[in-house]
């Protein structure tokens, strides 16, 4: 299935880039960031485990069990500092 | 007049007070607070702040803080609720963020204030970047900001 992935902040600038369209056959929020970080540099940095990284499937905050549908909007960032 | 507004446009807080009481009458209390660019971090020996540039995500930082509003009125005896978020480059001493609550009587929008900060601090989707004399760097997540939440039993994740 087709998913739109972003990037926010210290994540995208580590990526170097805001976003990109993911085929894959990942059910879960963890299989995603997974498969991501299996490609290598630089996805394997910015989103490495034990890395505090935040997710959203079609912006809500979700946790790494959320599963993923055809379509869906998903975002990594880091930890949010607004206010 | 929208609940929330992401702007990169400075705020006047009398007109958004003065907006939010106009034409209720039920209101007694109205608590604001107004979040500024500090130009030193905490401790005097950090490096002076130059500017700060506010990312966030559009479309979602909306989504959240409307479901924040939602969540306060569902808590608290309040009336009304008005959020601002500035984005884009800001320089020490400008202001970044508002909240302003009405209510009856004092209790329930001062909760209701403190209530929005720390869950805006912790669940939306801003960033703020610092550029010092020694270069540029993202602010790091608070630990302090998760353990505010967490009194209003929400999950942080901050940390």
């Amino acid at each position: 299935m087709k998913i739109a992935v972003r990037y926010f902040a210290s994540i995208r600038e580590a990526i170097g880039q805001g976003g990109e369209t993911v085929e894959t056959r990942a059910e879960t929020l963890a299989a995603l960031r997974d498969e991501l970080i299996a490609r290598g540099e630089p996805h394997a940095g910015a989103l490495a485990r034990g890395k505090s990284v935040r997710m959203a499937i079609d912006q809500v905050m979700s946790d790494e069990a959320a599963a993923l549908r055809e379509g869906a909007e998903v975002a990594f960032f880091p930890p949010v500092t607004g206010g | 007049m929208a609940r929330v507004a992401i702007q990169h446009e400075d705020f006047d807080l009398s007109n958004e007070i003065a907006e939010l009481r106009r034409h209720d009458k039920r209101v007694g209390a109205v608590c604001s607070f107004v979040g500024t660019v500090r130009g030193r971090e905490e401790g005097t020996h950090g490096p002076p702040v130059l500017s700060m540039e506010l990312e966030h995500y559009p479309g979602m930082t909306e989504k959240a803080i409307e479901a924040m509003i939602d969540e306060a009125l569902h808590r608290f005896d309040i009336f009304g609720v008005r959020i601002i978020h500035r984005v884009g480059l800001l320089a020490p001493g400008d202001q970044i963020v508002l909240v302003a609550v009405t209510s009856a009587h004092r209790g329930q929008s001062y909760q209701a204030c403190e209530f929005l900060m720390d869950y805006l601090k912790t669940q939306a989707p801003f960033w703020k970047k610092e550029r010092t004399p020694q270069g540029e760097q993202w602010v790091d997540a608070r630990v302090s900001d998760d353990a505010a939440a967490a009194r209003w039993g929400i999950p942080g994740g901050n940390g």
